[in-house]
């Protein structure tokens, strides 16, 4: 396979590349965008498929607030473009819920309470969705370590573990 | 971020071409350092070559008994590999010890080698710094230099003043493993020592690495020993989790009737490649374990370690902190 969405010489202010239609699969439906080479995976669900729930922080990696999953896998999308996941699954905060309503993590941020804000909750969400899938979690500090991707300014960190823990039924004193 | 064109070639052969003849062009792989640095204006690139679908993802073992880590296996795919838990626990610690598991997932061991510094002035294009602009100055010299080295610095002649350090913990373990680095390029393949990968700043600061334009990493190979029986991974930071070492240590020893019959330390966070001195290694080979004198190695390997204000703290911490990584890794370690 092989796209080429410039012409074979290099890219000049004089001949930009040109916007390409993209392929990008998201929560199960298959969407076709005209978009160019430098727009991150984040603008795109944002500006152009306006799915706002994942969140733009800092735009650099470093919050995990633009966190989602690629073929089941949490990434910042941030910091890969869109073009780059051409033929992936991905699953926003907005593709987590089911038939049977909110995914057990999302009643459980409620329950427990786990923000103030809010802002970082749908990365924080998504985020455990992939630790969960990852499997390595085997003790409340795990999940503190393998969660410090995800900055929450209000610092709500214990319930968020809280509710993560639970849903894991990982026992607080293991 | 400037503007690029792209292309996603489906083999190495059409990859390596295509970065040949495209002057100012990258690979990307993982992306997470090299889009960063894109949204700072630091990397301009105006062609991005994406690697992703190369088939250099996997991790098989080699006919001399060692392992080879594909260049675009992720960082969390390799750390998490059954042989490399249990074959090479040293690079499993060390990479999990790195950045956060979304970037774990995204980073390619490959891209993990070609991490810039984290050098606050190679950031920031309002500053000099001769890494980014070469001839501009350090900006860190006489600026904010907790994060800095103190190994290996280019410190005299202001226009190559390069005081920068590498960030990366899985090149610090694959130092202490002796990892070697399969290239290929315009002229083929070769291979490349990690001790050689990448290098100090000297005259030329803006070179972290000796790979020649147009190669392609497309494997790490680890040799046989992996000291699983005896090893530490230490890294010491501002936070407990998802941040970059102030100094780190890697070790591993074999040990036989409680002598010492092989040892390696490579440090991290202290200077512009991971360190290795191979001198305070030796001292260690055929002395007990409890007869070896780590505090005297830790001198050794710090010999010749300057800090430059806000750093200087560091030459204590990394010797400490090797004193410990041995204690640990020799299963001396005790509680304090």
């Amino acid at each position: 396979m092989r796209t080429t969405l410039s012409p074979e010489t290099d890219a000049s202010p004089t001949t930009l590349p040109e916007k390409t239609t993209i392929q990008l699969t998201i929560n199960g439906s298959v969407h076709h965008l005209e978009l160019a080479p430098w727009t991150s995976l984040l603008d795109a669900l944002r500006e152009y498929l306006h799915l706002t729930g994942t969140k733009k922080g800092c735009d650099h990696g470093q919050c995990g607030a633009c966190t989602v999953l690629v073929d089941g896998k949490r990434i910042n999308s941030c910091l890969t473009l869109a073009i780059m996941k051409e033929g992936a699954e991905i699953t926003t905060i907005e593709g987590l819920a089911g038939e049977n309503g909110l995914h057990p993590l999302q009643t459980a941020f409620i329950e427990h309470d786990a923000y103030q804000c809010g802002y970082c909750t749908p990365g924080q969400i998504c985020s455990a969705v992939g630790l969960m899938n990852e499997g390595r979690a085997k003790t409340t500090d795990d999940i503190r370590e393998l969660m410090s991707g995800n900055i929450c300014r209000c610092g709500a960190y214990p319930h968020i573990v809280d509710a993560i823990q639970e849903v894991m039924k990982i026992d607080p004193k293991a | 971020m400037n503007r690029f064109s792209y292309s996603r070639p489906g083999n190495v052969d059409t990859a390596v071409g295509e970065l040949t003849r495209h002057e100012g062009a990258k690979f990307i792989a993982g992306g997470t350092n090299l889009l960063d640095l894109m949204k700072e204006n630091v990397e301009r690139p105006n062609h991005l070559i994406d690697i992703n679908h190369l088939a250099l993802k996997t991790i098989e073992d080699t006919e001399d008994g060692g392992l080879r880590l594909g260049a675009l296996a992720t960082n969390a795919d390799t750390a998490y590999n059954d042989k490399v838990e249990s074959r090479y626990p040293l690079l499993s610690q060390a990479i999990l010890a790195g950045a956060s598991a979304q970037l774990r997932n995204m980073a390619t061991n490959g891209g993990n080698l070609f991490q810039r510094t984290r050098c606050y002035y190679f950031y920031d294009t309002g500053t000099p710094c001769n890494k980014r602009e070469p001839g501009s100055g350090c900006g860190a010299f006489n600026g904010f230099n907790r994060i800095h080295a103190i190994l290996g610095t280019s410190d005299e002649n202001p226009e190559t003043r390069c005081i920068a350090t590498h960030p990366s913990d899985m090149a610090v373990a694959l130092a202490a493993l002796e990892a070697i680095i399969r290239v290929t390029g315009p002229n083929g393949e070769r291979t490349v020592p990690i001790a050689d990968f990448h290098r100090l700043p000297g005259n030329e600061p803006w070179l972290d690495t000796t790979i020649q334009p147009g190669e392609l990493v497309t494997a790490i190979d680890l040799p046989a020993k992996g000291f699983p029986d005896y090893y530490a991974y230490i890294k010491l930071r501002d936070r407990q989790s998802y941040a970059f070492a102030l100094v780190s240590v890697a070790v591993g020893l074999e040990i036989e009737n409680n002598q010492i019959t092989d040892a390696r330390i490579a440090l991290g966070g202290v200077a512009h490649k991971p360190w290795r001195k191979p001198e305070a290694e030796a001292m260690l080979v055929g002395k007990t374990v409890t007869e070896a004198d780590f505090q005297s190695v830790a001198e050794t390997i710090l010999s010749g370690a300057k800090g430059y204000g806000h750093n200087t703290f560091k030459i204590e911490l990394a010797k400490r902190a090797i004193v410990r990584a041995l204690q640990r890794a020799a299963k001396t370690e005790t509680e304090s």
